[in-house]
């Protein structure tokens, strides 16, 4: 069978439904955790426990979504996080494109420097700033609001990447374009934004997917910067439900945790091509 | 750059500059005040003692430097790390290769093998945690298949190995689709005629793919190696919300000790100088990966 791993050619026969079977197997420990996590959100608690797993719900009920709601106040949390997430990534769409078309593009002088500067946040993990940036957050009474999680991963280290692939796109960019753009009148701003910020429709594709989701995931500045249950984003909330004894609800925590995963891998099966592609990108880091 | 002088240049260059100013101004602005600053303010703080509760904050100089070399916490984080980063990175390199190269067979189903690999990176991390989190309890689900089996399972969290195995193996299935990616792209870069030049002179399988494939790959496996080693270092809330950094420290790793140093003990100053010894290990990494991604434009030339 070996034979068949690495050939394209000789593909025939038992040994590729073998591979094919590998594949299924080697699925499990990434499809099974999502799946397990839905239904068991579906069982009542005397059935999570149980000795013997069952692998389908015998006695569904929706019980665990309706406690979701009332131990916390869920939907308050849910709606922090969509809208914290949606102005970061429309922020930083914004700015990456700008600053990213003018580092491309536009000659003026300084440019290589301050490039070199913005890139310094490549080089660092969001832990190394997070002390001094609490205390600056601190010292300007913005504890507990969500101001640092939308302002900073606009302006900040988080954005550099976009800023990155914006840039290397308008590079690519032919200038013709823009020629056309100057012959009827435009100006440098509204050849931006009339001609560039119109093509670089896949490169800003990219940069919203990771974005939202980084944002929709972030986990360390929520739980630094943030102190009252109705000011918590989803992933800080998820972990918040225990009983009195301090040990998790589980069906209600992963009804909770049901509720965040479902609609993002809903999006991600219909637009999965540019997923796959964003995040590739994300993963490159220039 | 622009080495033109301001004097020479007509107001619609001027202009022209004005716009650029103006584009990059946010994300200048912003790496001044949120990256620039609290470095500096990072190294300034570590060289101080800073009491909280007593509001003091006095200058001692490289002291909490002394004190991490006679740290055994820290010792035993940097260890922690070590460890993690080292299981994580042969596992999910491994297995990244293995899943890119089955995919790169037109076997039947693989789009939808691929989107089954991919799903848990847009899964939430905390939520990809919790899950199992719940599957590796003494009583959950794995133990509990195992037991169907007839197999006694151990506690995985409450074991200081197998905790630490639990936190890289939910790490390895979460992210290694991205790196799958970024093999199956440089597998399909593999030109056709060289392994049919290969088969001809009578090359098996194995050593068409030991002799050529792995070759031409492998700086983006270098790559890929390295920036999977960045990201492991920056593990947080894995640790956080499955092991809380135990059983005992066993999986405090680096960034959960600088954490638990700042935000739980309030030792600001410490944990400012444990900022900066991550801060350097990241950039010797990040500087390498630059080098290795030269090296590799140079070899697609």
């Amino acid at each position: 069978m070996r034979s068949d791993v690495l050939s394209p050619r000789a593909r025939r026969g038992w040994s590729r439904w073998l591979l094919v079977a590998l594949l299924a197997l080697l699925s499990v420990p990434f499809v099974f955790p999502t799946w397990w996590m839905a239904t068991s959100s579906l069982k009542p608690m005397s059935e999570i426990l149980r000795r013997v797993p069952t692998i389908w719900p015998q006695d569904p009920t929706l019980d665990a979504y309706g406690q979701v709601f009332t131990l916390q106040p869920f939907a308050q949390q849910y709606w922090n996080s969509l809208y914290i997430a949606a102005l970061v990534t429309i922020g930083t769409m914004l700015v990456a494109a700008m600053a990213g078309y003018a580092f491309a593009r536009i000659r003026f002088p300084g440019a290589n420097a301050l490039f070199v500067l913005v890139l310094v946040g490549l080089l660092v993990p969001s832990e190394v700033t997070i002390v001094p940036l609490f205390r600056i957050v601190n010292s300007l009474g913005l504890i507990n609001t969500h101001w640092p999680l939308i302002v900073i991963p606009i302006l900040g280290a988080p954005a550099v990447l976009a800023v990155f692939i914006m840039r290397q796109f308008f590079l690519a960019l032919p200038t013709e374009l823009e020629e056309a753009g100057r012959i009827d009148g435009l100006g440098r701003w509204g050849i931006f934004w009339r001609i560039a910020l119109p093509l670089s429709r896949s490169a800003l594709g990219a940069v919203a997917i990771f974005t939202f989701l980084k944002s929709w995931n972030l986990y360390l500045e929520p739980i630094v910067y943030l102190s009252s249950k109705e000011s918590f984003t989803l992933p800080q909330a998820l972990t918040q439900y225990v009983d009195a004894y301090g040990g998790p609800m589980w069906n209600v925590q992963l009804a909770a945790t049901t509720l965040t995963v479902l609609p993002v891998l809903a999006v991600f099966l219909v637009a999965q091509k540019q997923f796959v592609q964003g995040l590739a990108h994300s993963g490159l880091k220039g | 750059m622009a080495t033109l002088s301001a004097g020479n240049v007509s107001a619609a260059v001027r202009r022209d500059w004005l716009v650029g100013y103006a584009m990059v101004a946010p994300v200048v602005l912003g790496a001044l005040a949120f990256v620039v600053l609290p470095l500096g303010m990072v190294v300034w703080y570590s060289l101080h003692e800073w009491n909280v509760l007593a509001n003091t904050f006095t200058f001692v100089g490289a002291e909490n430097y002394g004190r991490m070399a006679s740290d055994d916490g820290l010792a035993d984080a940097l260890l922690a790390s070590l460890w993690f980063s080292i299981g994580l990175v042969v596992l999910n390199i491994v297995l990244a290769l293995l899943l890119a190269v089955l995919l790169n067979q037109r076997l039947p189903g693989t789009t939808t093998f691929r989107t089954f690999f991919f799903s848990p990176v847009v899964v939430s991390l905390v939520a990809w945690t919790i899950v199992w989190s719940f599957l590796l309890q003494a009583d959950g689900g794995i133990n509990g298949f195992l037991a169907v089996l007839g197999v006694d399972g151990p506690n995985w969290l409450r074991h200081e190995t197998t905790a630490m195995i639990a936190v890289i193996i939910v790490q390895v299935f979460k992210n290694v689709g991205l790196n799958m990616i970024l093999f199956l792209a440089a597998l399909q870069g593999v030109p056709e005629e060289l392994q049919e030049a290969a088969r001809l002179d009578g090359a098996g399988a194995w050593r068409r793919f030991r002799s050529i494939t792995l070759p031409l790959i492998s700086p983006t496996i270098l790559l890929v190696s390295i920036i999977t080693i960045v990201g492991s270092l920056e593990v947080f809330a894995q640790i956080d919300v499955l092991t809380g950094g135990g059983p005992g420290n066993s999986t405090t790793v680096l960034v959960y000790y600088l954490y638990q140093q700042a935000f739980r003990f309030n030792e600001f100053g410490y944990a400012s100088a444990i900022a900066v010894l991550l801060f350097v290990i990241v950039l010797v990494l990040t500087l390498l990966q630059w080098q290795s991604r030269k090296r590799w434009v140079f070899h697609e030339v």
